[in-house]
Order: structure tokens, then C-alpha cells, then sequence
């Protein structure tokens, strides 16, 4: 039976090393350049096996934020269409504003053609909170798991999944509409084809706002966020390391365990 | 600034407490200790009075035992429900939940239940209400401001010592729960079948890298770390390489690690490996190359090759135990 699914995918800089503004004390990303975050391909990845393995099925992504360009990246990936819900009022959103915001996109996408999966990355590269798929189900108060890392079953009422835990593997069974969170494990992801590629290229993607959501401003963005980052600073450097020295290796050996000892470490 | 009181969240995992139960325990205590408030627990369980009591004995000042067969195995939704309930009646405003891989799906259902900021990951609370987290790959730390009455708070194992038992017990007071009809079936759990060290929990870690030239090259690794009592970690380079199994990968795309003690063998410490494990109390480095990242941020490195010292290490080590 073919499925809708909906893959939620966020822009993200492309490194790791940003400075703090001395100006506002907080992260500067203004002029680095924007990639699809990484553990979102295994997302959208995992969309189009499905498509593959459950013919007819279509996959759309939606993203929160001012760069649609993440979008096409997913439709050069394999999904068919993509939303974007942005705008002033979506600003200096957190993961329970930006979740509150994706859960009501998925709601009118769900009016429009019923969704039966919402896949998401592990989490995003630059907040890293790892919660917003767990977040957006509660919203929609649908069934999820986060950790999974490979889809059993899926027909158009259940499914059943893979959950890594730290001591194992758990197997689950969701009713559908469900959210799920990946993990890299569920596959290895494709380059984008040349078809998909000038697909993409070619696509338009519709912009929603608060207005369109049915969203009062003041549940979305800044406003509508639990936290606020108030500051951002490089972690304190760690003390100077010491160099085991010794003439052959087992005195730096002997050096070594002597350390560890006189520090309790062993 | 969230209301007064502090919660903590803790779902016994295949019938027994994480050690990371203890480590919230410690981290609601000190902070109900310096804002003066009371500290209380929610165990969700299939059988929660064990764990509950355990708890109360290791200083949480009362205990709210949920008991249904449905919450014997993790499933977000039922766990979320049954914790939002004990929030609600506990009426507390700082809420602690382990950053696992069940805690963090918790902790994220909790918020939106309860219209709670969230901070996840989180190494230090403030008494002022103001929580640290790390942002970029640790790059840089976030200082994190609540704005609603509830704040939620994954707390990064490893980072608070685990509680022991303390000179007053606490209560344990037995709660209700109706899990509706859920939508979400537990079905069957699958041991990783080894019985090593889980890495996330362990107070040591042993990680080998490429520089290991091969798998044979674990043995030494796996050696060292039985002699220290540790977990075994791997870097990606030796993971991609199929020497060990990707449950061992440390740093961004593996495990975060937090241990008083690691030791990077043959690691040349990219910053993709260090946003998992620059957090550890003491790292050891022993690499020939004295100029890589690795040798550079240690707090103890050994100029060498892992073949010729890991052996001489051990040896030493079962010299002087006798
Ligand atoms: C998006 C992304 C995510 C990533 N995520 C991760 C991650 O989660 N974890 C991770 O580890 N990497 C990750 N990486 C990969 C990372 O960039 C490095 O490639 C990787 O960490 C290198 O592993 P290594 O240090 O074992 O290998 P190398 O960098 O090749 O280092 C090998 C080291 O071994 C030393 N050596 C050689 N011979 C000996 C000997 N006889 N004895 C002792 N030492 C010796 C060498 O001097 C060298 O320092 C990621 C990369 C990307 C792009």
C-alpha cells in the first residue's frame, strides 16, 4: 500500500567552528555557508527506500527556516515535494517552538493527503538537542520512537521498528500516523542523481507562515520558545599536558602506571 | 525562572536503575540544597517500589511510585504520560530526566506535555535557574535561560558523582496510572551479547584507533582496558574499517563519552572525535606522532607505538596489584 511520508529537515552550517559575536555574546553564524544537516540525509534517505519499497508512495520535506535551499537538497535526494514554513515570526526559535511549528505543518499537510510516517534526523549538527522529533509527535499527540535505526514492517496501518538502545536492541510496534527519529545505521545514504538533481533544480516550493498554520505568532519563534540562549562561550581550555618522557619504553610505562596511580585514576 | 521544586524522572531500564539515577539524584540534590526546595522523584516501572525505595534511601526527600506492566519497557508515549502526571501533582518546576536514548525521548514528550523549555545534554545547573550545555559540537558552550514555569532539563550522564545512601530516608508514596489504549506495542529486546562495559556508563575508557594497523590490534586494546577496569571505545576511521562493531564509535556521529579516564591509542584526534569524548576527566594519549591533535590536547601523552607499550603498561600495572 503506497504511503505518505514526511521528512523534517533543518539547515545547518556547514562547520562546527564558530565564534561568539563580542558584540551580542552569541554564536555567530552570519556567513557560513548552509548545508542540509548530515544526520537528515539518513532521513531522507530512509524516504526514498520506502518509496522503493512501497511503490506509489511519495515523500514530502519541510523545514522551519529562512533557507529553502535545504529542500531542494532533499528533492535532489528522491522526495517529491517540499514545504517551507518560514518568515519573520519563526525567528529565534527553540525546540519547542520549532517543533510546535513543524507538528502544525504536518497537520495541514495531513488535512490535505494523510501522512503515515514523519522521518527526522538524529538531531541537528549545530544545537544538537536531539529532541524535536520526540517533540514534534507529542505535539501532534501521535505514536514515535527515536534511535531507529532500521524499519521492519510498514503497510499503511503499523509499523514495526528498530529502536538502538545503549544495552541493545529493542523492536517496536506504532500504529499509524507515527514520528520517527533515525540513527546513521538505518542505511547508507545515495549522492543525489543527475535526474534528481535537475528535478530539483526546477522545483518550487510553497512558503507558509504563522497565518497559513493557523498559528498565533506568539506560540512560534522567540515568542513562542521555552529557553533562550543567553550567551555562548568557547569551553575553558584544558591545563597543559605533561609529557610522560623516559630512555625505553618501559620506563615511560612504569612512568605511566606510576601517574595513573598517584592520581587515583586506577 | 521556573516554580520551586525539583523532580527526578528515572525509568528503570530492563527492571534495574541506571547508574545514571544516582548521578541525578546527586545533581537534584545539590541544587534543592541551595534554593532550599524540596527534591522528589517519579520511578516509572512495571515493579517501581524496589527502585522507588532505593531513592528514598539515597536522600530524595519523597517518591512517587508508578507501577503498570505497560511501562516494564521504554515507550515514549506511555512514559511521557505517566511522568506528566507525577509533574503535574508534584506541582515542581525543574524537572531532571538522563540524556540515554530513552531519557532523551522523555524528556522531549515531557516539554510539550507540560509547555516546558527544554535543555538537553546539560553539565551544570545554576542556582540563578541558568543551565550549561554544549552547542557546536562543544565548541562552545551555551549558557541557556528558561522562560516558562516548567523547565526541563536532560542531565549528560557522567557528570555528577552517583549518590550513595544518606542519613535520611525519603518517602515512598505509590501513584496511579491509566495508559488509555496506546498506539505504541513494546515487542522484544535484543541484548548486544557481550557482556562488556557499557560505554556511556563507564568511569574508564580504552579507545583504539586507525593507527592500530588492524583488528588484531583491539586485542591489546581490549587487554589494557580489562586490566583498568574499562569500556572500549574506537574512533570512526577504525569502525569504518570493520575492525570493531560501530556500538564502540566515540565522538560525533558515535557515542559522547564523559569518564575520569580515557585512553586514545593510535587516535590523532580530529575534532569530529573529540566532540565525543573532550569532556573526560584525564586524557592519556599514546601515539608516535608528538604533533597530532590527540598528543596536543592530552593531559598525558606518551610519545611511542601502542605494540611495544600497551603490553609493558599491563604488565606493570599486574606487578604492583601483586
Ligand atoms: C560528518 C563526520 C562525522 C564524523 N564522526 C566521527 C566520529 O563520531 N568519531 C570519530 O572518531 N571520527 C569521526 N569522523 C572522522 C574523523 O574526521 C577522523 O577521520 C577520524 O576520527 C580519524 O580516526 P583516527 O584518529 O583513528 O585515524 P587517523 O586520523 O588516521 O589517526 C591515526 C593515528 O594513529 C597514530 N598511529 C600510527 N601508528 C601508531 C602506533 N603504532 N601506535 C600508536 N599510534 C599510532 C598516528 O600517528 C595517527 O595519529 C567524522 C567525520 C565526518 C566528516
Amino acid at each position: 500500500m503506497p504511503i505518505h511520508i514526511v521528512v523534517c529537515v533543518k539547515s545547518v552550517p556547514s562547520s562546527a567552528a564558530i565564534p561568539v559575536d563580542p558584540g551580542t555574546g552569541l554564536p555567530k553564524t552570519a556567513g557560513v555557508p548552509a548545508i542540509l544537516n548530515p544526520f537528515d540525509e539518513y532521513a531522507v534517505e530512509e524516504a526514498a527506500r520506502l518509496k522503493e519499497r512501497l511503490p506509489g508512495s511519495t515523500a514530502t520535506a519541510l523545514t522551519v527556516g529562512a533557507d529553502v535551499e535545504v529542500l531542494r537538497e532533499a528533492a535532489a535526494r528522491g522526495c517529491d515535494a517540499g514545504v517551507q514554513v518560514a518568515g519573520p515570526e519563526f525567528e529565534g526559535g527553540d525546540s519547542l517552538s520549532s517543533s510546535a511549528a513543524l507538528a502544525a505543518a504536518i497537520k495541514k499537510l495531513h488535512a490535505d493527503k494523510p501522512v503515515h510516517l514523519v522521518l527526522f534526523g538524529k538531531n541537528a549538527s549545530d544545537e544538537a538537542s536531539g529532541t524535536v522529533g520526540s517533540q514534534t509527535a507529542a505535539w501532534l499527540d501521535w505514536p514515535g520512537a527515536a534511535g531507529v535505526k532500521k524499519i521492519e514492517a510498514a503497510d499503511g496501518a503499523s509499523v514495526t521498528v528498530h529502536r538502538m538502545m545503549e544495552d541493545g536492541i529493542d523492536a517496536l510496534s506504532l500504529s499509524l500516523p507515527a514520528c520517527l527519529a533515525t540513527v546513521k545505521e538505518i542505511n547508507e545514504p545515495r549522492l543525489p542523481s543527475l535526474k534528481g538533481k535537475m528535478a530539483a533544480k526546477k522545483a518550487v516550493f510553497p512558503k507558509w507562515g504563522a497565518a497559513e498554520l493557523g498559528l498565533d505568532p506568539a506560540q512560534v519563534g522567540a515568542a513562542g520558545a521555552g529557553t533562550r540562549l543567553a550567551k555562548a562561550s568557547p569551553p575553558p581550555p584544558r591545563p597543559a599536558g605533561v609529557k610522560v618522557e623516559g630512555a625505553t619504553a618501559a620506563e615511560k610505562a612504569a612512568k605511566l602506571v606510576d601517574l595513573l596511580l598517584e592520581r587515583k585514576l586506577i | 525562572m521556573a516554580n520551586p521544586g525539583i523532580l527526578i524522572v528515572v525509568a528503570p531500564q530492563r527492571g534495574v536503575l541506571p547508574p545514571a539515577a544516582f548521578e541525578l539524584v546527586t545533581a537534584g540534590r545539590r541544587l534543592a540544597d541551595a534554593l532550599k526546595e524540596p527534591l522528589s522523584a517519579v520511578v516509572l516501572s512495571d515493579k517501581a517500589q524496589g527502585p522507588a525505595a532505593e531513592l528514598a534511601a539515597r536522600g530524595v526527600d519523597k517518591v512517587y511510585a508508578v507501577e503498570h506492566p505497560l511501562l516494564a519497557d521504554f515507550v515514549e508515549e506511555l512514559h511521557a504520560k505517566a511522568a506528566a502526571e507525577a509533574a503535574r501533582k508534584s506541582g515542581t518546576g525543574k524537572i531532571l530526566v538522563s540524556s540515554s536514548v530513552a531519557g532523551r525521548a522523555l524528556a522531549a514528550r515531557l516539554a510539550v506535555l507540560l509547555k516546558a523549555g527544554l535543555a538537553a545534554d546539560v553539565f551544570e545547573i545554576r542556582p540563578d535557574g541558568r543551565v550549561l550545555r554544549p552547542l557546536f559540537s562543544g565548541n562552545l558552550i551555551a549558557e541557556v535561560e528558561f522562560k516558562t514555569p516548567v523547565a526541563v532539563i536532560s542531565v549528560a550522564p557522567m557528570t555528577f558523582p552517583r549518590a550513595e545512601k544518606a542519613a535520611k530516608t525519603g518517602a515512598v508514596e505509590p501513584l496511579a496510572f491509566d495508559p488509555g489504549a496506546p498506539r505504541s506495542r513494546f515487542v522484544s529486546f535484543k541484548a548486544e551479547e557481550s557482556n562488556e562495559v557499557d560505554l556511556g556508563a563507564a568511569e574508564r575508557v580504552v579507545s583504539g584507533g586507525r593507527g592500530l594497523g588492524g583488528p588484531e590490534g583491539f586485542k591489546l586494546v581490549f587487554d589494557l582496558a580489562h586490566a583498568l577496569g574499562a569500556a572500549v571505545g574506537a574512533s570512526r576511521a577504525a569502525v569504518d574499517s570493520g575492525w570493531i562493531p560501530y556500538r564502540h564509535q566515540v565522538g560525533l556521529t558515535g557515542r559522547s563519552v564523559r569518564p575520569k579516564l580515557y585512553v586514545a591509542v593510535g587516535i590523532s584526534g580530529q575534532i569530529q572525535h573529540l566532540a565525543g569524548m573532550s569532556s573526560s576527566g584525564t586524557v592519556v594519549a599514546i601515539n608516535p606522532d608528538k604533533d597530532c591533535p590527540m598528543m596536543q590536547t592530552a593531559n598525558v601523552a606518551v610519545q611511542g607505538d601502542y605494540k611495544e607499550l600497551i603490553p609493558l603498561i599491563i604488565a606493570d600495572i599486574k606487578k604492583r596489584r601483586g
